[in-house]
This record gives structure tokens, C-alpha cells and sequence, in this order.
């Protein structure tokens, strides 16, 4: 099973990213699962978001505690938010950042084997969607990082979801995928 | 047709395919992305249905009680205070024998102020006259509301649908969406014998002397005991048209087992992974998901643990001064009866605290050690 848990604010649609994502892998005939953080949100505050994917119906009713992969839309919000909090040394951060995967280890500390990727989602959404709203855009780079589902299969929740700017939405997302960077582990 | 659907959605799905006419409701969280899309399904005309606005939970069941009187389908949600301002028109109801169907969705009593889940709100409308069902996915929430039309209308008592705050109501999860004329088939419109015409207007509910208020009581106890039978024959015929059934009870890995675990709501779904690992493991142990609790399944509830040597009962919710309600009602059950197991009473889980594969595990565990139940209740996940 992979469990994602995505960092957003309240209103960037961390939810939205991990309802598309879970019916795009039940769309590949996987099991899924989406919820937000269970309680009131607010606005501009830092939520949470998750998702689990699965071959097997997924049985847990239960939070994420140890993702395997912390999805970061803001990188402002790692000076708020512990956002390997629970992962283990495998666990993954893809962050939207203009900076690198070294620069980010070295200013928010952290561990030395964690995997970092790195992608300018901010940038590509701002161009291609005249707003720097990175949702859907930071799936692209979670599809290449974890193959967790097939970038295709992103398409029809993507349009069920958007309608007309549906292809704007996923050109973002497969630029996004084409352009993120895997950081090494030190 | 196959959505990816939050349990709430869920429920509002149903509505529609369920041709309700009169919907009303008051907002309260976690419920209220149910009637949210209610009214957007009744807006945009996919639902040709009245939807009232009013000013309070008690409003609400007023208003689905008139209109329900006057012959027509309807639909109400609600959570925890809400299901509390609507305690004196539950008995309205069920007195009048009106087949309403609501949704509760599960959510602990303030204070502390608290919208995450916990059974105790529905639980404690036990004596209200209305059939009760908990469902543990998002596909049961869907199929149990389908479900509870076709009882409430054969019966003539409301119905009410438990799901957990969260664990279901905010989650996403497929969920199969059954066309309308197949659901046409299974619900057909709701044509009842009596009701009241606005143009003809009596007086119903006065004065009721003590020479008939004890039999119009005995009638609606005789409709819960028919509702064992309809139930079942209503989850058949459902299974026939659309593949899927639940019972009343789901008996897994019970019939050699020398412990069984009893579980409701989500608490089942890790239950179902914890059974089976621990069956790896070699121990016997056998899962038992309850889904109604009024009426109270007895006769399956005894079949199920019948020679077994300890049950082990998770509720979230608590009744002061007993403990969990859903062991209390097993014990009863038990009561008198050979060969019935030792009940374990735990509680677990409340006001939306995780109940993990850990938590369940520990439990069977902590059972284990013990040859009979030193307490009536036993506390698991509390702080120090």
C-alpha cells in the first residue's frame, strides 16, 4: 500500500489532489482511498490531505501516521510543519520549490538519507493556469516520482472534475512530471 | 456507473434514486454536505422534490412528519445536538407510524464541543420507535438508505441510517451507482392505504385514554417484530437485482471459533484485517459485524455465539453508569440462554479517536489473559 499525505492551506485543494488521485488509480481497476484531515479547516491555515492506493480493498479507518510520500503545495509551510513527521527513512518529499532538493535539506534540516524532489509548480501553474494554484499541477510530479498510477489515467478525473479547463490542468500536471527534479540522498 | 464518492454524497445519491418528495433539513457538520447536494440535485431538477428550509433540527423532523402524513416520501439528516433537538418528534414519528428514513451521521455529544464520531447519539434514541442501522462503507450508506425506503413503507415505522463522522462521511471511496429504472424496480413509488388530505382536513393525535394508548403501543412493538423478516427479505431481493447483500449480522470465521470479536460502523473494516492475522497466527478467533440495532437481532446475535467462549464487544460510545451500549444489548441478549460466551465490554474510540488495527489487536490480546470479564467495561486507548 502507498500513503500519501499532502501539506496545503486551507483553500489550495489538497483534498481535490487526493480525491483525483484516488479515482484515477480506481479507474486502473486499484483500490483508493481519499480523505482530508478529520476536523474544521480554515482558509489560509495548514490542512492535510490523504490518500491511500492499494491492490487489495484497503480495510484501515484510520489517519496516515507513517506516509510514504508528504506531498509539499507550499514551501512556506515547512517552516511551520513538520512535514516528515512519521516517515521513516524510505519516506519521500516532493516539495513545490524554486530551490533545490541540498538547499532545502540544509534550511529546513532535513535528515541526510531523505529523499527530496523538487519541482517550480508555482511557475507552471502561474503559466499555465494564470493562477498559482498547484494541485493538480504537483500530481504530475508524484506520478513520476512514484509511478503510483499512469499519467493517462489522470485525464477523465481531470475532466469530470474541470470541464473546460480541464487540459490546462493536465498539461500543468504532465509539465510538472516532465520537469521535477529527483534530489539524491547525501 | 462507478463515482468516487464521499459517504455523504453517498446518501444524497440515494435520495435522488429514491424519488424522495419532501426534503428537510437543518445544517450541521458532519452531515451537511449531504442536503448541500440535495439541494443542488433538487435545484438543477435531476430530483423533482420540495426541499424546505427551516430553522432548526426539530423544525425539520416537524416538517418531513407533515409532509409524510399527507402520503408522500421524504428525507431528513442530521448528527449528534441535532438528532437531540429531534428527540420529542422522534416519538411523533414512530407514533403516528410514519415511514421517514434519515440519515445520522455519527458525531460525539458536546461538551467538549466535538464533530468527530461517536455512536452515542443515535444509540441513545434507542426507545424512540425507529429502526436502526449501521453501516460500515461507503457503498452500505448508498444501499442501506435504498434499504430503508423499502422496510420504513412495509412496516410503517422510520427508519434511521448510522454512518461514522469522517471515517465515512468525508471520505472517498468507490462506490457503484445503480441506474434509476433499476432502482425503480426495487423501490416502487410510495402509495400508502391512509393518509391526510389538506383539503379534508381532522384532528389526529389527541386525547389518547388509557383504554387505547396500550394497544396502539403493543401495534408498533408488533411492527418491530416484523422488521427482522422484512429487513431480510428486503437485503434478498436487493442482492437479486443489484448483486450486493449484508444481513442483519455478518458472521466471518465464526464457526470454529473460541472468540469472536463484535464490531459496528467502520470499527468492522480493520477488524476484517485483524481477524485474519491473527487466524494466521493460529488462534481461533471469529468476527461478528452487527448492522441493526433496533430492533435488536437477537436470534442471529445468539446463533452467531452460540458455544462460543468469549465475546468481545468494541463500542464507540458509552452509556454512564453501564458502560458500552451495543455489549449491554448482547449481554441481554445472552441472558438465560445456554451456551452463550463470556462479553468483554470495551470502549473505544470516542469522540473520533482512531480505532487501529493496533487497538482491535490488543484487544483480542488483553482478552486473552483473562478467563472471564472483571469489569463490565474495559478502557482501551485512554491516556494516563
Amino acid at each position: 500500500m502507498l500513503e500519501i499525505r499532502f501539506h496545503g492551506r486551507g483553500g489550495q485543494g489538497a483534498v481535490t489532489s487526493a480525491e483525483l488521485l484516488a479515482q484515477a488509480a480506481i479507474a486502473e481497476g486499484r483500490y483508493a482511498q481519499a480523505f482530508p484531515s478529520f476536523g474544521p479547516e480554515r482558509r489560509g491555515a495548514p490542512v492535510l490531505a490523504f490518500a491511500r492506493i492499494d491492490d487489495h480493498p484497503i480495510r484501515l479507518r484510520q489517519q496516515i501516521y507513517e506516509p510514504d510520500v508528504a506531498m509539499v503545495l507550499e514551501e512556506a509551510l515547512m517552516k511551520i510543519v513538520d512535514v516528515e513527521a512519521g516517515m521513516d527513512e524510505r519516506g519521500l518529499i516532493i516539495v513545490n520549490t524554486m530551490h533545490t532538493a541540498a538547499e532545502l535539506r540544509e534550511r529546513y534540516h532535513l535528515k541526510p538519507a531523505r529523499r527530496i524532489w523538487t519541482v517550480d509548480a508555482s511557475r507552471i501553474a502561474l503559466e499555465g493556469l494564470g493562477r498559482p494554484i498547484t494541485n493538480t499541477t504537483m500530481l504530475g510530479a508524484l506520478i513520476n516520482a512514484t509511478q503510483c498510477v499512469r499519467l493517462d489515467s489522470m485525464k477523465a478525473p481531470l475532466d469530470a472534475r474541470f470541464g473546460k479547463i480541464a487540459e490546462k490542468n493536465f498539461n500543468v500536471l504532465k509539465r510538472a512530471h516532465d520537469e521535477c527534479c529527483a534530489g539524491e540522498a547525501r | 456507473m462507478k463515482k468516487v464518492l464521499m459517504g455523504n454524497h453517498a446518501a444524497s445519491y440515494a435520495v435522488m434514486l429514491s424519488r424522495v418528495q419532501v426534503i428537510s433539513a437543518y445544517p450541521i457538520t458532519p452531515q451537511t454536505q449531504i442536503v448541500e447536494e440535495l439541494s443542488e440535485i433538487c435545484a438543477d431538477g435531476r430530483l423533482n422534490a420540495k426541499f424546505l428550509k427551516v430553522e432548526s433540527e426539530h423544525s425539520a423532523m416537524a416538517a418531513i412528519i407533515a409532509a409524510a402524513s399527507t402520503g408522500v416520501r421524504t428525507f431528513t439528516a442530521t448528527s449528534a445536538n441535532g438528532l437531540a433537538l429531534m428527540h420529542e418528534l422522534l416519538h411523533w414519528a414512530s407514533g403516528a407510524r410514519l415511514p421517514l428514513v434519515m440519515v445520522n451521521v455519527n458525531r460525539a455529544m458536546a461538551p467538549g464541543w466535538s464533530i468527530w464520531s461517536e455512536q452515542t447519539d443515535s444509540l441513545a434514541q434507542r426507545d424512540t420507535g425507529w429502526v436502526q442501522i449501521y453501516v460500515e462503507d461507503n457503498q452500505e450508506v448508498l444501499d442501506s438508505v435504498l434499504q430503508a425506503y423499502r422496510i420504513a413503507e412495509q412496516v410503517r415505522l422510520p427508519v434511521m441510517v448510522c454512518y461514522d463522522a469522517f471515517f465515512l462521511s468525508h471520505t472517498y471511496e468507490p462506490v457503484d451507482i445503480p441506474d434509476q429504472e433499476i432502482v425503480d424496480r426495487y423501490l416502487p413509488p410510495y402509495r400508502p392505504d391512509l393518509f391526510l388530505n389538506p383539503k379534508d382536513p381532522r384532528s389526529f393525535n389527541a386525547l389518547v385514554m388509557p383504554d387505547s394508548y396500550m394497544e396502539i403501543r403493543y401495534k408498533i412493538q408488533q411492527a418491530m417484530d416484523r422488521v427482522v423478516t422484512v429487513a431480510e427479505q428486503a437485503d434478498r431481493e436487493f442482492d437479486a437485482i443489484f448483486g450486493r447483500s449484508y444481513g442483519l449480522t455478518e458472521a466471518i470465521d465464526c464457526d470454529d471459533a473460541d472468540t469472536v470479536l463484535i464490531t459496528t460502523c467502520t470499527t468492522t473494516s480493520p477488524a476484517r484485517v485483524v481477524v485474519k492475522n491473527l487466524r494466521a497466527a493460529g488462534k481461533k478467533v471469529g468476527l461478528l459485524k452487527l448492522r441493526m440495532f433496533r430492533p435488536f437481532p437477537v436470534e442471529a446475535l445468539r446463533r452467531a455465539l452460540r458455544g462460543k467462549k468469549k465475546a468481545v464487544v468494541v463500542d464507540r460510545n458509552i452509556s454512564f453508569g453501564k458502560g458500552g451500549i451495543w455489549a449491554d444489548e448482547i449481554r441481554g441478549a445472552c441472558a438465560g440462554v445456554a451456551d452463550m460466551p463470556q462479553v468483554f465490554g470495551y470502549i473505544a474510540g470516542l469522540g473520533g479517536r482512531d480505532i487501529t488495527l493496533d487497538t482491535l489487536r490488543e484487544i483480542v490480546e488483553e482478552v486473552e489473559t483473562k478467563s472471564k470479564p472483571d469489569s463490565l467495561l474495559y478502557w482501551k486507548g485512554l491516556k494516563p
